[in-house]
């Protein structure tokens, strides 16, 4: 169903589990993503998105074998070995570093030292408000520009594959399109993005494929415009459309 | 029928074996020699110190590193009342213990503001201004200390050998009560509401028990027991100084490597931890410093590799408990 | 009246060194809210290493300093990435009791290698040299190791503030999963932290040992000032904990101008006193 066959993914998760313990979140994920790619992960409170995402960036330790980027075995890499290997994760909740200011905080994103369009001239050109603010402390600024900060910070790494969790949350809705207007700029350099979202049309309006998790499974997956809002409607909440 | 029990087959025969040890025990003044007497002795008293700090520091969360402050505020109450205030030894060292109780409030008002570490250093802290004060006092002898005087050690008992039975019973008897009060504490609300904070923070909240005031007077009770404890180590030793009163290597140091060799936060811990102290004392006491080292390599390693010590891992292998604690549900099949 | 002045001033220059003893404690509670029981053992160690260098090397202590900072600070990181990290999570009581065996092991270690003989480092005229202020006579050695522990608090701020390795040192203590998807290894940067604590603890422990006689046994009472320097300066806070190394001091020396034998213990009042009245001690951090 609409899975398309590609030689060379930039991302492969194979038979991907994931556990909190004894509980188990994610049940024997399958995803192949291409260089370039925008991807809308989709899914309910609890369907295991986060828990995808924390998988990825190497938070959750997973068996070696089960995600492999760029033909290399990352699963039981550590996080930081991750960001080396060029992942980046904007985090659900912000996560700025109460401590550090701005500035500080989007340096701390390039401390991997990965080269490429990215630099803190290019994310204060993107984001101006961040220059003027960039000696306060990152939680002095409102909910928006800490999610400027947050996306500054993943990008300043020079990431391949940029990760966004939730990153309409609590935001108040113009601060959102604002947000989710930078986003094409910000993707538009061959980056390849996951994106995942509650928002579904949001999600679905920058993305050209998408996932959709149910109890830690893929329910349905599709290039966006072959999938039907009563697909989605069903993949969400599994009952029969 | 389900039937929710505490005990179990093996915490029966564990009641039956400890209440024929405890006979054999009790009669070792007649089948004992006086160095082995003086040694299950010391055994019962570091016993009780063991279990009075794990109640503190594997139940309570209270990990202290001055419990020596109350050891050592027992045996020189012990010779404070008794040479000056001319008490029987033995109601000399009930009343330090009460006594202890009493000064250990005002002291808990003060180091409860330091948490987690920070809390132990303080009760460290506390130990030391005990010593330097007691170092100060000139009618016990100041930084060199005194001897229990002759007569008070006669009121005893006439005969050496009636005093050191009388001494070693008043262990036993320490052992037990300690052993015995802090089980049937663990089973009261209270004691459970204690184990649930520690299990889990939130579970605690919602029983509605005053967590810090539950935390001072386990404080509060373990203090004074432990000067009980004290008071009864000077009377072996029948002399005291500021040194080896407020020693943090010989009541804090053992006292903590046995617990957590044995099994923090488990009632068979200090018990098993006391035996293999022991046993290790008897067997390397002649190396000295090297011993030491052993014993805080033993330390770190069981902390690191077996968190719950030796009977945490007798535990989980074999699934026993010999003090019920813990509900179990006995599954019978219908029909019976 | 002079006197009094001279103990107050006197006890300022001795704050200097429990501020040293101080600063490593404060350091690593601040990285990674680790409080190291062994901190005062691993002084006294650098004490001995200090005595050892002076003597097979036939050098002045504080040269001995070149050869003892940089072993503090392997010895450091090592028993970070090979011990220390090991106890950090939620639980409070692996590292306080995997620290507290590490004093024990670390005490004996001495004695076994040094016996419990007390030593001293021996650094010649300074010992004694003074300088004569407003009819006071200030001690070289005294306002040498208060200027080192101003020297010493001032490079740890502005590592802590001003640089990058600060920087990964603030994100990791802030929130160390999302500092390690910035690419921080944070068993690496703890182990960074430690020797950086324990290259001031050599700094502590030369100066201790060059003022002062010191034997394997007075490791838990060095670790006490430490302590008590910390709580009354304000956790979190390292300026102050040159301000409670010096209140430390400065109740110690007035103390023991009273009576001798209450120069500790006039120490362990002050501390007190500061936990009844202000138990956040009394220069806090203050939270953005």
């Amino acid at each position: 169903m609409g899975s398309i066959p590609m030689s060379d993914p930039l991302l492969k998760l194979s038979g991907l589990d994931a556990h909190y313990g004894d509980f188990q979140a994610l049940f024997g994920l399958d995803m192949e993503i291409a260089t370039g790619e925008v991807i809308a992960i989709i899914g309910a409170n609890g369907a295991g998105k986060t828990t995808l995402m924390r998988s990825i960036s190497g938070l959750l330790s997973n068996e070696a074998t089960q995600v492999t980027f760029k033909g290399q075995t990352i699963g039981a890499l550590r996080a930081d070995q991750v960001a080396y290997a060029g992942i980046a994760l904007v985090p659900e909740g912000r996560q700025l570093f109460p401590s550090l200011s701005v500035e500080e905080n989007l340096r701390l994103g390039s401390t991997v030292g990965r080269t490429g369009p990215w630099s803190l001239d290019t994310v204060y050109d993107l984001f101006p408000i961040l220059k003027e603010r960039r000696n306060q402390p990152s939680t002095s600024l409102s909910g928006g520009q800490q999610q400027m900060v947050a996306i500054g910070r993943a990008l300043m790494s020079n990431p391949e594959l940029i990760l966004f969790d939730e990153i309409s949350l609590g935001l108040a809705p113009v601060t959102i399109k604002s947000i989710y207007d930078a986003l094409p700029n910000i993707i538009s350099g061959g980056m390849t993005a996951l994106i995942v979202e509650q928002d579904i049309t949001k999600a679905l309006a920058v993305s050209s494929r998408v996932y959709c998790l149910q109890e830690g499974r893929v329910s349905l997956t599709g290039r966006v415009e072959d999938i039907t809002r009563d697909q989605i409607t069903a993949a969400y909440f599994g009952v029969d459309a | 029928m389900n039937t929710v029990t505490r005990a179990t087959p093996a915490s029966r025969v564990a009641m039956i074996i400890a209440v024929l040890a405890l006979i054999v025990l009790a009669a070792a003044p007649w089948w004992a020699g006086r160095a082995d007497l003086r040694l299950l002795g010391e055994i019962f008293l570091y016993l009780s110190l063991a279990c009075l700090w794990n109640l503190m520091a594997g139940y309570a969360g209270l990990v202290s590193v001055g419990q020596q402050a109350f050891v050592g505020f027992g045996g020189y109450m012990l010779f404070a009342l008794a040479i000056f205030g001319g008490l029987h030894p033995i109601v000399a060292i009930l009343l330090a213990g009460v006594l202890a109780g009493l000064i250990s409030v005002p002291i808990a008002a003060l180091i409860f503001r330091l948490k987690g570490a920070y809390f132990a250093i303080g009760t460290w802290v506390v130990a030391e201004v005990f010593r330097l004060t007691f170092a100060q006092i000139s009618a016990l002898g100041g930084g060199s200390g005194s001897s229990l005087p002759v007569d008070i050690v006669r009121s005893l008992a006439d005969s050496r050998s009636g005093r050191e039975a009388l001494s070693y019973w008043l262990a036993l008897g320490a052992a037990v009560t300690v052993i015995t009060c802090v089980y049937l504490f663990l089973r009261s609300r209270r004691g459970l509401a204690l184990t649930a904070i520690r299990d889990s923070e939130v579970a605690a909240s919602g029983l509605g028990i005053d967590i810090w005031r539950t935390k001072l007077e386990v404080y509060v009770v373990t203090s004074a027991f432990t000067a009980v404890i004290g008071g009864l180590l000077f009377l072996q030793k029948l002399r005291i100084s500021p040194d080896a009163a407020f020693s943090v290597n010989d009541w804090t140091a053992f006292v903590i490597f046995i617990v957590v060799i044995g099994g923090i936060g488990t009632l068979e811990g200090p018990i098993i931890g006391t035996i293999l102290f022991f046993l290790l004392r008897e067997t390397l006491a002649d190396f000295g410093t090297i011993y030491l080292m052993v014993l805080g390599v033993v330390a770190i390693v069981v902390m690191l590799k077996a968190p719950k010590g030796v009977w945490g891992l007798v535990r989980d292998r074999y699934d026993l408990e010999l003090f019920p604690l813990s509900y179990r549900v006995n599954t019978k099949p219908k029909g019976d | 009246m002079i006197e009094w002045i001279n103990a107050v001033v006197q006890g300022i220059l001795l704050g200097g060194l429990y501020a040293l003893f101080a600063a490593g404690l404060s350091l690593i509670f601040g990285v990674m809210r680790l409080v190291n029981i062994a901190h005062g053992d691993l002084i006294i160690l650098a004490a001995y290493l200090g005595l050892s260098t002076t003597m097979l090397l036939g050098v002045h202590p504080f040269v001995a300093l070149l050869i003892v900072m940089p072993a503090m600070a392997g010895i450091g990181y090592i028993l970070q990435r090979g011990l220390l990290n090991k106890t950090l999570g939620s639980d409070i009581l692996p590292p306080l009791l995997v620290t507290f065996g590490l004093s024990v092991i670390v005490q004996n270690a001495l004695l076994e290698g040094y016996t419990a003989d007390p030593q001293k480092l021996n650094a010649g005229a300074i010992e004694t040299a003074s300088i004569a202020v407003g009819g006071l006579s200030l001690g070289v050695l005294p306002l040498l190791t208060f200027g080192m522990a101003i020297v010493v608090i001032a490079g740890l701020q502005w590592i802590f503030y001003s640089t990058a390795l600060g920087r990964g040192f603030r994100a990791v203590s802030d929130n160390q999963d999302i500092a390690q998807l910035m690419g921080l290894n944070k068993a690496h940067i703890y182990g960074l932290a430690m020797a950086l604590a324990l290259a001031v603890t050599a700094i502590a422990g030369i100066l201790l040992g060059v003022r002062t006689s010191f034997d394997p046994a007075i490791g838990g009472g060095r670790l006490i000032f430490g302590f008590e320097a910390v709580i009354i300066g304000g956790l979190g806070n390292i300026w102050g904990t040159l301000a409670g190394g010096v209140i430390l001091g400065v109740a110690q020396t007035i103390g023991a101008k009273i009576d001798p034998g209450w120069q500790v213990l006039a120490g362990h009042i002050a501390f007190l006193v500061v936990l009844a009245v202000r138990p956040n001690g009394l220069f806090p951090r203050v939270e953005h």
